[in-house]
């Protein structure tokens, strides 16, 4: 096997395992559009970090955080609902991106690949960066697993029963924004919630508890990587969108295939 | 024997947006009580149940929660989304960490202990509340707060709650705050009853409560239905006592079921014993 498809494996595989746990909560929060929006205001970290000199992925990680709470601000006031919000948000942002790029004509910035992934360019320092983001997110994941599954299944309930709840929506968005940009150069910003939502929906069939979906969200997940990497090299498809088209034909056959868990889950 | 108040609310008043949701409230919950908050659709119930958890800051007035007393709330409805695969026993555990035995034991408690290993998905309303109820009770708390807790339940279903709810004041000796917006439900199991459409209309034992001109009023207002099962109520109690004639009481038929149910002879019942 060649070097760049073993670094695009490993690459996938570090972003497809930590995307699975935080998209089954994705999925549980109906967050998303949420998530859609965040990954949308990436670009303008990439730009940001091309101004100031510092890595893209700090730049996302840190335009992501921002835009998060500027969400979370906005919908304190109750005069347009969450998804107009979110569509404002996150429509502006891209544009704003894709402006500000324009902008920037001493530098050239390979916009296809931010917008859609360029999984075959990852090089060993993209592969640190990955894996750093990924275990931190797991990581802090598993932290706070409990309290956030509390204030996911009733937020209130478990303010009265001593979760900090606001701040453990913060954090949630904080790991959200760092997957967010260490996928960035897996599927691309256009891309990346499908790495979320996808693998925890063919998950949920098989699933009898949290944890077992969390980790098989990461299975299929790592399954969607290896095969649309293959399906990408055999018919000389484009990487990132044949990892979602692979993860997509998994859900479906996660449908298909004979429903022997049904007594069990009531799914 | 004046038992140790769990609970004060002072003069509590808030405004949301604007508009007046809760005028100078005050009440108390003592351990051992029961304090029944009725009212009317938009009478500020919950609004008042979320000021007393600290879930809303009052504009004025002040709640005062004795110091470590441990609360244990069933909020009003949950709906598990179905994407979540979890059992009773995990959603129990979500409040506290618990043994599977412990689990058991306090399902056991409040009569749902079939369900342990169902989803709560698959867990039928009355189940649920069940099942939230013991996820309160589970942390050993000092003062119950239960936000219409026989919500999507049936009739039958219903008074057993209540029934099971009085036999927890009795073998817990905890303080019980419930909201619901029938009084005749809750006039068995309650030994306070405030009566709240913004401001506190009335209040005093349940007896007191259902004979208050306000009460009725406020009651009244929304239609016979209401004033029909309170008259039919009042005159079943008496048939019990034999000091007036059974036959002699025009009961509408919708109104024939808590008879059925059986409700005023544990009213009956709570009196000799209580």
């Amino acid at each position: 096997m060649d070097d760049f498809l073993i670094r695009a494996m490993l690459g996938g595989f570090g972003v497809a395992l930590a995307a699975g746990p935080l998209g089954t909560f994705v999925v549980w929060r109906r967050m998303a559009y949420f998530g859609d929006t965040l990954a949308h205001s990436g670009l303008l970290g990439v730009v940001l970090g091309i101004v100031l000199n510092v890595n893209p992925q700090l730049g996302v990680v840190a335009t992501c955080l921002l835009v998060a709470l500027i969400l979370v601000l906005l919908q304190r006031q109750r005069r347009l609902a969450a998804d107009t919000l979110l569509g404002i948000l996150a429509h502006a942002t891209l544009s704003l991106g894709l402006v500000a790029l324009a902008f920037m004509e001493t530098v050239r910035v390979d916009l296809v690949g931010y917008l859609f992934g360029d999984i075959l360019a990852i090089n060993v320092t993209d592969l640190y960066w990955i894996w750093g983001g990924a275990l931190l997110a797991l990581g802090v994941l598993a932290w706070l697993w409990r309290p956030l599954l509390a204030a996911t299944v009733h937020e209130e309930l478990a303010q009265v029963e001593g979760v900090p709840t606001f701040p453990i929506r913060l954090a949630f968005m904080a790991l959200i924004a760092i997957v967010i940009a260490v996928a960035m150069k897996v599927v691309g910003i256009l891309l990346i919630t499908s790495l979320l939502i996808i693998p925890a929906a063919a998950a949920r069939r098989f699933a009898r508890s949290p944890e077992g979906m969390a980790v098989l969200a990461s299975g299929f997940g790592c399954m969607a990587v290896g095969s649309g990497l293959w399906a990408s090299l055999r018919w000389d498809t484009p990487a990132g969108p044949s990892v979602v088209v692979a993860a997509t034909a998994l859900f479906a056959l996660a449908f298909l295939i004979p429903n022997w868990s049904r007594r069990q889950t009531g799914f | 024997m004046p038992a140790e108040s769990l609970l004060t609310v002072d003069g509590v008043s808030l405004a949301i947006r604007g508009s007046s949701i809760l005028q100078d409230i005050s009440l108390q919950v003592r351990g051992g009580e029961i304090v029944a908050l009725i009212g009317p659709n938009g009478a500020g119930k919950s609004t008042l149940v979320r000021v007393v958890l600290g879930l809303l800051q009052p504009e004025r007035g002040r709640v005062w929660r004795k110091p470590g007393v441990r609360i244990g709330y069933m909020p009003q409805r949950l709906t598990v989304d179905e994407t979540l695969p979890l059992t009773a026993r995990r959603f129990i555990t979500l409040g506290m960490p618990a043994s599977r035995e412990q689990v058991r034991a306090v399902l056991a408690e409040v009569g749902a202990e079939r369900v342990l290993d169902t989803p709560v998905q698959a867990v039928s309303g009355g189940e649920m509340q069940r099942v939230m109820l013991a996820r309160a009770l589970l942390r050993e708390p000092d003062l119950l707060v239960l936000d219409e807790p026989i919500q999507g339940v049936d009739l039958s279903g219903q008074y057993e709650l209540y029934d099971l709810i009085g036999d927890l004041r009795r073998q817990r000796g905890c303080g019980i705050l419930m909201v619901s917006h029938e009084l005749h439900l809750v006039m068995a199991a309650t030994d306070h009853v405030l009566c709240l459409n913004r401001h506190i209309c009335c209040s005093g034992h349940p007896e007191h409560v259902a004979r208050d001109p306000a009460y009725l009023q406020l009651f009244g207002i929304d239609g016979a239905r209401r004033l029909a099962v309170y008259h039919h109520h009042h005159n079943h109690r008496h048939d019990l006592r034999g000091t007036v004639v059974a036959g002699d009481s025009p009961v509408p038929a919708r109104s024939a079921m808590p008879e059925e149910q059986g409700i005023p002879p544990r009213s009956e019942e709570r009196k000799a014993h209580g």
